[in-house]
């Protein structure tokens, strides 16, 4: 295989894109899976917390009573955070931190007391949500390894579509009874290729996002590496005021919330007020994203000591509007439901082709006859049921430790994650236990055991109508595991010698 | 598909060069274009230094691509050295290296 650079162009890009997916596949799949979640990361945080339904006090109010439990926690923060409630979030979301390096604390305050919520303690779908560009790792590690696996998918598909050269003939062609090898190849073509457009555009707007982080070299350049003029003179973030030195005293966070409410004409979603503490403090009234694809926030920002208007964002000229509209993609907040559950269905093909490409590569070296097969082969067999049987029911035991770990527990969010990881590693060692020609039924048919056994567990301990949506996807999610353990259980000689030749002969 | 050679040491060799060329040449010439994006398109700053962003991926891709199609390992390198080289030149002569930048 590694003689093929000295081959045709074709040849090549066959050998990339076999290498280039292989070697980052587990971990893309597990990118692609959280991700894909993360497109209902504000349900999941619903399900998770079922303590909360509509907040208790109106936003100027929960702003004030959040003020007053940050001043308390860490007056001299270089920054706090306040996300005010809504119907969509009852709670008040503060973060607060004085390195911007981290740590970021983080509490969920009752908008009724300003105290912390008695809802109980988990990261909910947030979780997720930050697994999908950080991986549990710190947070620069993670993004870097996200970002070096999404530029490698990017070489892969391209790769991968000069490779499939006759892309619209293949399209009716599943040879399922053919061979194994020709049924893999023909799965991984229809879900790679039904879902291009999409996986294209995931991938190349996920390195968009991260673009400050990999290619930092054009704000080096041109901004001697000061982001935060970059992000002020694009319009995507209104500048603030430089820190006085020297103590100061806040307006209550309520009133500028209502200043800000009066002025942009909608109630804003997240104020963050710099240097709290300080004589020269500033609050930034971040708004809702105005209808369109485009991922940027209008902005006010305030004097924190009078509540006078310093500034606030203005137009965003064509070229960063275009990266601000590829991130808005990526994100998809401005999908509705219908659109939402399309690119759900995308973001699954999205998976399903790195699985199905995962499983070709071994089932294309599989050795003939009674050969035994190598280190390498081996490996990714190994590697390929852990990651893609034991991901799902990782995923599975983080929404049943969620149900089933006592609500008093400390550091009860942080065991909803090792029960997650536990969950993840079990079924992955379980999987070398199994012999060989059972492992995929059994691995595939225990992940879906564990995502049965979400709803039945909700119904045993929470059993409130409005969880219904959230336990009837999760079913879904067991009966497609359970529909993929059978077809890998179904011996494939019988099935050839039931359907001979029953599809076209359109050979390569 | 079924004959499977071991590959020689030449070839490894070959191969673990075209992944480092592609990744380290591959991620430098992306990095090189996007500095001369910001500081010499004729656009406000801001405005070039996201168009360099935006652009840097799909360059760095199509380095990658080129890095493993070259006919050798040799070709590929030269070809990707001297676009460095040339970018560099560009930089230089758009004041990159100059210390007396004023914003």
């Amino acid at each position: 295989m590694s003689h093929a650079p000295r081959k045709s162009f074709r040849q090549s890009m066959a050998w990339l894109h076999t290498w280039s997916g292989l070697v980052v596949g587990w971990v893309l799949f597990a990118i692609f899976v959280t991700g894909t979640a993360s497109y209902y990361r504000t349900e999941i945080s619903h399900w998770m917390r079922p303590e909360l339904s509509a907040p208790t006090a109106d936003p100027a109010t929960a702003a004030t009573r959040a003020a007053a439990f940050l001043g308390r926690t860490m007056p001299d923060a270089l920054a706090w955070s306040v996300k005010l409630p809504t119907a969509e979030h009852p709670t008040a979301e503060v973060y607060w931190w004085n390195n911007p390096a981290g740590p970021y604390h983080h509490a969920l305050l009752d908008p009724a007391t300003g105290e912390p919520s008695q809802a109980r303690d988990t990261k909910g779908g947030d979780f997720l949500y930050r697994f999908h560009f950080e991986l549990s790792l710190p947070p620069v590690w993670g993004r870097w390894i996200v970002g070096i696996c999404a530029m490698i998918l990017l070489v892969s598909l391209i790769s991968g579509i000069v490779t499939h050269r006759r892309i619209f003939a293949d399209f009716f062609t599943f040879r399922r009874d053919r061979s194994a090898q020709r049924g893999w190849l023909d799965a991984h073509n229809v879900v790679g290729v039904l879902a291009l457009p999409f996986h294209l555009t995931i991938v190349y707007t996920g390195l968009v996002e991260l673009g400050p982080l990999l290619m930092p070299w054009g704000v080096k350049a041109a901004y001697q590496d000061d982001i935060l003029a970059y992000y002020a003179e694009t319009g995507i973030m209104a500048a603030g005021r430089k820190p006085a030195g020297q103590p100061g005293t806040l307006m209550p966070l309520g009133e500028i919330v209502a200043r800000a409410t009066a002025a942009h004409g909608e109630v804003p979603e997240v104020v963050m007020v710099t240097g709290p503490g300080d004589a020269a403090a500033s609050v930034t009234a971040f708004f809702e994203e105005p209808p369109g694809l485009a991922h940027l926030h209008p902005q006010i920002v305030y004097a924190g000591d009078t509540g006078a208007e310093l500034s606030r964002t203005g137009d965003v000229a064509a070229a960063t509007r275009t990266g601000a509209v590829m991130i808005g993609l990526h994100e998809a907040h401005f999908a509705a439901a219908p659109l939402r559950v399309l690119f759900f269905i995308c973001g699954v093909m999205g998976a399903a082709t790195i699985a199905s490409g995962l499983v070709l590569w071994t089932v294309a070296r599989a050795p003939k006859g009674a050969d035994p097969a190598g280190f390498g082969l081996r490996l990714v067999r190994i590697l390929n049921l852990g990651t893609i049987a034991g991901l799902p029911t990782g995923l599975a035991a983080y929404f049943l430790a969620n149900r089933l770990l006592p609500l008093d527990l400390v550091g009860r969010a942080d065991w909803e994650v090792r029960g997650f990881f536990a969950g993840w590693m079990l079924a992955a060692l379980a999987a070398l236990l199994y012999p060989k020609a059972r492992a995929w039924p059994a691995a595939l048919g225990v992940a879906a055991l564990a995502f049965l056994a979400i709803p039945l567990v909700d119904a045993l301990t929470i059993n409130e109508t409005r969880f219904l949506g959230f336990d009837a996807a999760m079913l879904a999610v067991a009966m497609l595991l359970a529909l993929g353990a059978r077809l890998a259980s179904r011996p494939r000689r019988q099935m050839r010698a039931a359907q001979p030749n029953r599809s076209r002969a359109v050979e390569a | 598909m079924s004959a499977r050679p071991m590959p020689g040491l030449t070839d490894r060799l070959s191969v673990a060069g075209r992944v480092v060329l592609a990744a380290f040449g591959g991620y430098g010439v992306a990095a090189l274009s996007t500095a001369l994006f910001a500081l010499a398109l004729p656009l406000p700053r801001s405005e070039a230094v996201s168009t360099g962003t935006l652009a840097s991926f799909a360059i760095m891709a199509g380095a990658v691509v080129w890095v493993f199609s070259a006919r050798t390992l040799r070709r590929a390198a030269l070809v990707l050295g001297v676009i460095a080289a040339l970018l560099a030149a560009g930089l230089w002569l758009a004041g990159a290296f100059s210390p007396t930048v004023v914003p």
